[in-house]
């Protein structure tokens, strides 16, 4: 992979901020966006603005073609049996959401299990909460050891001891921690349980071939992945699909309505209610194409050696404390830290300043927080447009913020 | 811009924070957090009977910025009385720090204190009107 050639597709790499050049370091919250799919955003505007699956006119033709081969291109990207075991959402929330809801409010009863692990976003924790309280159903937490890894005896003794659902990321948002989740998915079901993956950090970055791993929920966000904001999917085995009752109501998700009663839509457009986010969808799709040609094992590899320097080169600035297991072949593209000196707050404030982009916060995983005893942590994520020239000048600015801080 | 946030003085309350701690049955309590950031501060305040602030302590996690601001402000209240406490205001914080440009986000973090000082002042005076009241 041409790291310098990658980078010229995506025009933002070339502005500069505070009069340096910007060093993005936060593709763990949103990714930058290639020419490719900018330029697809705005030829469905310029030439084929239309609603979907509504005209019998050319353009609406064009747009509805261009929407579905956006859902085709998306199945195949995880190896789905069929594009109609994916749902466009806006995003892994959304996925979530959906699925609590519309599976969640079928299929748990009171006194029920949810298991979850202590390292999950908040968009896969409050969803169950909301539905253990409706339905009087219990959560139960997977801890995590000293390098942040799931404690797999724990959740092998809540799999046994047995639950209807067990909802988990695939790659830690925080800690980057890879789980490996086709053995944990073989396990649950082979107890009955059904399984969630929360894609978010994974689908972006490496090869998720939803056969292989076999888990019955999977959820992922465009805008992690090149397209643009408020794109995203859930995948579902088509027959959970089928059965699962509507989430949202309204247009385009029905066959019949009548006055007191309707019938819905086939499978995936029963879950799309409304006029949806054509541009995104479409630019999804874009996205798609623009990571299988790069080849996402080619992806991973880079992200690999990035992430393994970045570990190097951080452990050498004094102070630094770094979380997340220390081999890389276990942990994605994501490096979380602290410093002794300074708050997170005040590290990416200074490395603002040098142009340097890095989240700081609980990064909405405060129940992770806790565990790991910290208020919040710096982050540093990575993608396929990052170098290791970007990694030697983060490491450059921490020693700033030592030096303001000594 | 983001430099010269941390003047001298700004790291001097930061590594050296002013009234840190807490207070034996304080009159005022308050506490509030950045839900950004998770930042937490907490105000404690005697008060005595004529409504002068006769000690103030503050507790809590947080940046260099919430942190000094907070430090700052306690030595801004010492002696005062709760009004000249509630006249305090966003200009006389930021004028403190030195800095009357704070990007949007670390604004939030200069402001935190003022937020719960005045959160405890207000039901401080909102408890001694519903007192008075019950007395007449
Ligand atoms: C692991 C994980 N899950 C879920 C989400 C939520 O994604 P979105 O905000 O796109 O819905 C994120 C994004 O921050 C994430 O990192």
């Amino acid at each position: 992979m041409n790291v310098e050639e990658i980078r010229r597709q995506f025009p933002i790499l070339r502005r500069t901020v505070h009069g340096k050049p910007l060093i993005y370091l936060d593709s763990g919250a949103t990714s930058q966006k290639p020419q490719a799919v900018i330029d697809a955003i705005c030829r469905y505007y310029s030439e084929y603005n239309a609603n979907v699956h509504r005209g019998v006119y050319q353009i609406s033709e064009e747009a509805t073609a261009e929407y579905e081969g956006a859902r085709k291109k998306t199945a195949s990207f995880i190896n789905a049996k069929e594009p109609a075991e994916i749902v466009f959402t806006r995003g892994t929330t959304e996925a979530i959401n959906l699925v609590a809801y519309s599976w969640g409010r079928k299929n748990i009863a009171q006194g029920d299990k949810i298991i979850l692990t202590v390292m999950e976003h908040h968009s896969n924790i409050i969803p169950w909460q909301l539905l253990a309280k409706e339905k009087k159903a219990e959560l139960e937490y997977v801890d995590i050891d000293e390098e942040g890894k799931l404690k797999t005896d724990e959740l092998d003794e809540l799999i046994e001891r047995g639950a209807k659902l067990l909802a988990l990321t695939h790659v830690s948002n925080v800690l980057g921690t890879v789980n490996p989740v086709k053995e944990i998915v073989r396990k649950a079901h082979s107890n009955g349980i059904t399984v969630l993956l929360d894609g978010a950090q994974s689908v972006p970055h490496m090869l998720v071939d939803i056969q292989d791993i076999g888990c019955d929920f999977l959820t992922a966000s465009g805008h992690k992945m090149l397209a643009p904001t408020g794109s995203g999917f859930l995948y579902a085995r088509k027959e959970l699909l089928e059965e699962m009752p509507p989430f949202l109501g309204g247009g385009d998700m029905i066959r019949e309505v009548h006055l007191r009663d309707a019938k819905w839509n086939d499978v995936p457009w029963k879950f799309e209610a409304g006029t949806m986010h054509i541009e995104g969808a479409i630019g999804l799709g874009v996205a798609v194409d623009f990571l299988q040609n790069l080849g996402m094992s080619n992806v991973r590899a880079h992200e690999e050696k990035i992430t393994g320097y970045a570990l190097e080169k951080l452990s050498e600035v004094k102070g630094v404390r770094i979380y997340g297991p220390p081999d890389v072949d276990s942990r994605g593209g994501v490096v979380a830290f602290t410093m002794d000196s300074a708050h997170p707050h005040d590290i990416a404030s200074i490395l603002d300043g040098e142009g340097i982009a890095i989240r700081a916060g609980h990064h909405c995983a405060m129940p992770l927080m806790e565990r790991l005893n910290v208020p919040a942590t710096a982050r540093a994520s990575f993608y396929l447009y990052n170098k290791e020239e970007e990694v030697d000048l983060l490491a450059g600015g921490l020693e700033k913020v030592r030096q303001v801080f000594a | 811009m983001t430099y010269d946030i941390y003047r001298e003085i700004i790291l001097d309350h930061y590594k050296n924070p002013r009234n840190f701690g807490e207070l034996e049955n304080p009159d005022i309590k308050a506490k509030d957090s950045n839900p950004l950031c998770g930042d937490v501060i907490e105000i404690q305040m005697k008060v005595d009977a004529k409504g002068i602030v006769k000690d103030v302590r503050f507790n809590g996690q947080g940046c260099a910025i919430s942190r000094a601001s907070a430090s700052m402000l306690t030595e801004l209240v010492q002696g005062k009385t709760l009004d000249e406490v509630r006249a305090i205001g966003k200009k006389d914080v930021l004028d403190n720090l030195g800095n009357p440009d704070l990007g949007p986000a670390r604004i939030k973090c200069a402001l935190l204190a003022l937020k719960v000082l005045k959160v405890g002042v207000y039901s401080y005076i909102g408890q001694a009107m519903e007192k008075d009241a019950d007395l007449s």
